[in-house]
């Protein structure tokens, strides 16, 4: 097979993303192959693909963005499409509310909108020029929570390396309003159980394979030097509201 | 006496022609494979479970709920499983033959629908996972497993797998499950496999 080859089932991607990473057959997502006719849609990633270079590659971003991520829309849209009261609620009604859905979507808006909304954080939460200590209202809390951000630090690329198969690593508040590391597995949003995400990692082997290969360590070890405090200020600002 | 990972059954580079390079496999057998063994061996040294067949430690760990000793157990044997589902030299995919032929037949209507229901099974494994073609003692089945579970937990005899973890495909696909899974059915099922796994 020759490398030509392998770059047309790239580009088909999208479309064969589609069945591989969603539970919807093919067939069903026919909406799926515009995902401008569904009522979600892909934010445009907040900078270029390179800006987290050399702690995520280009390459990454582009398959994580532009194939998964939009896999994940286009499933969640072809699962409401029959439901038209259910496509004016945001993502984060639709994922808090999860056991109020229709039985037969409920699995796939669990899967495919916890994948959008989780993604839609990540990207938030990143940044060119970001990384370094924590400042603001986070610093604090989470010196008052974890002791220092060296132990958070640890306890979250602990867990986060733990993970075992597909998920996520989190920093979430809790409804009694402490600071706690989680995680979920596949594309679980802690809002399910109640917690408001304020910083996550994806753990998926599709966020670092192409970088890290089988050493997730090393990659939740650098990805502290991307994480954009301001960005994590303001969701932690949102937690409390 | 330890776990050992058996040897890869062909070389890295065999399955290049194929779709999937050498590279997976220095990754997927060299790295992955390995880690599960060497921590199986950690997890159980110095414990009874050492010395026990890796079938009985797959079903012991599981039934008394320890994972990290069931993961490694588990993913320990569903490598191995699946090189022996790969075949190289081109001789793979293609139809089987004989009993094993006569039973796809009978218990999915064609060979066809066999691929259908075993394409969609993998595809739709949501995460981390296995797909399988096992014989449940009464019919063959298709069925879909998480992370490192397996059909042998499930009191059903596997004739045959393929790995959907991203790990499986991410250097030769990509994002492309479907890819994988296509070219895993047209060009590398290991048949005799399945039938010898049927027959005994």
């Amino acid at each position: 097979m020759t490398l030509k080859r392998r770059n047309f089932l790239y580009l088909l991607g999208a479309s064969l993303g589609a069945a591989g990473l969603g539970i919807y057959p093919l067939e069903d997502a026919a909406w799926a192959a515009d995902p401008t006719k569904g009522p979600f849609t892909l934010p445009p990633l907040p900078y270029p693909y390179n800006a987290l270079e050399p702690h995520i590659d280009a390459a990454t971003m582009q398959f994580h963005h532009g194939k998964h991520h939009a896999t994940y829309i286009n499933n969640l849209n072809a699962a409401v499409q029959k439901y038209p009261n259910l496509q004016g609620k945001s993502i984060e009604d639709l994922i808090r509310n999860l056991n109020s859905l229709p039985e037969d979507i409920r699995t796939a808006v669990r899967n495919n909108g916890g994948g959008h909304i989780n993604h839609n954080l990540f990207w938030e939460i990143m940044g060119p020029n970001g990384g370094g200590a924590p400042k603001g209202a986070i610093a604090t809390a989470i010196q008052s929570n974890f002791g220092s951000f060296d132990i958070l630090k640890k306890q979250f690329n602990e867990v986060g390396a733990k993970r075992f198969g597909s998920g996520w690593v989190w920093l979430v508040r809790t409804k009694g309003g402490k600071l706690q590391v989680t995680s979920t597995p596949n594309q679980d949003s802690p809002l399910i159980e109640g917690n408001y995400p304020i910083l996550g990692n994806d753990v998926w082997e599709h966020a670092y394979y192409l970088k890290y290969q089988n050493r997730r360590a090393d990659y939740l070890n650098a990805w502290w030097n991307v994480v954009n405090w301001d960005a994590v200020n303001k969701r932690f600002e949102q937690a409390k509201a | 006496m330890a776990f050992e990972q058996p040897p890869l059954p062909y070389a890295m580079d065999a399955l290049e022609p194929y779709g999937m390079k050498a590279e997976t496999f220095e990754y997927h057998y060299g790295k992955h494979h390995k880690a599960y063994v060497d921590n199986l061996n950690k997890l159980t040294a110095d414990t009874d479970l050492a010395n026990k067949p890796l079938e009985e430690v797959i079903q012991t760990s599981y039934k008394d709920g320890k994972a990290g000793i069931f993961n490694n157990a588990a993913q320990t044997w569903n490598h191995t499983f699946f090189w022996n589902s790969l075949k190289p030299g081109g001789g793979g995919g293609g139809t089987p033959t004989g009993d094993l032929a006569a039973k796809i037949d009978k218990d999915f209507g064609s060979f066809d629908k066999f691929k259908e229901e075993f394409s969609n099974a993998a595809a739709t494994q949501f995460g981390s996972g296995w797909a399988w073609l096992v014989d449940d003692g009464a019919t063959l089945k298709v069925t879909k497993t998480p992370n490192a579970e397996n059909p042998l937990i499930h009191g059903q005899k596997p004739l045959l797998t393929l790995d959907v973890w991203e790990h499986a495909y991410y250097i030769d696909f990509r994002n492309a499950r479907p890819a994988f899974i296509k070219n895993f059915l047209d060009n590398l099922v290991n048949w005799e496999f399945a039938a010898a796994n049927l027959a005994a």
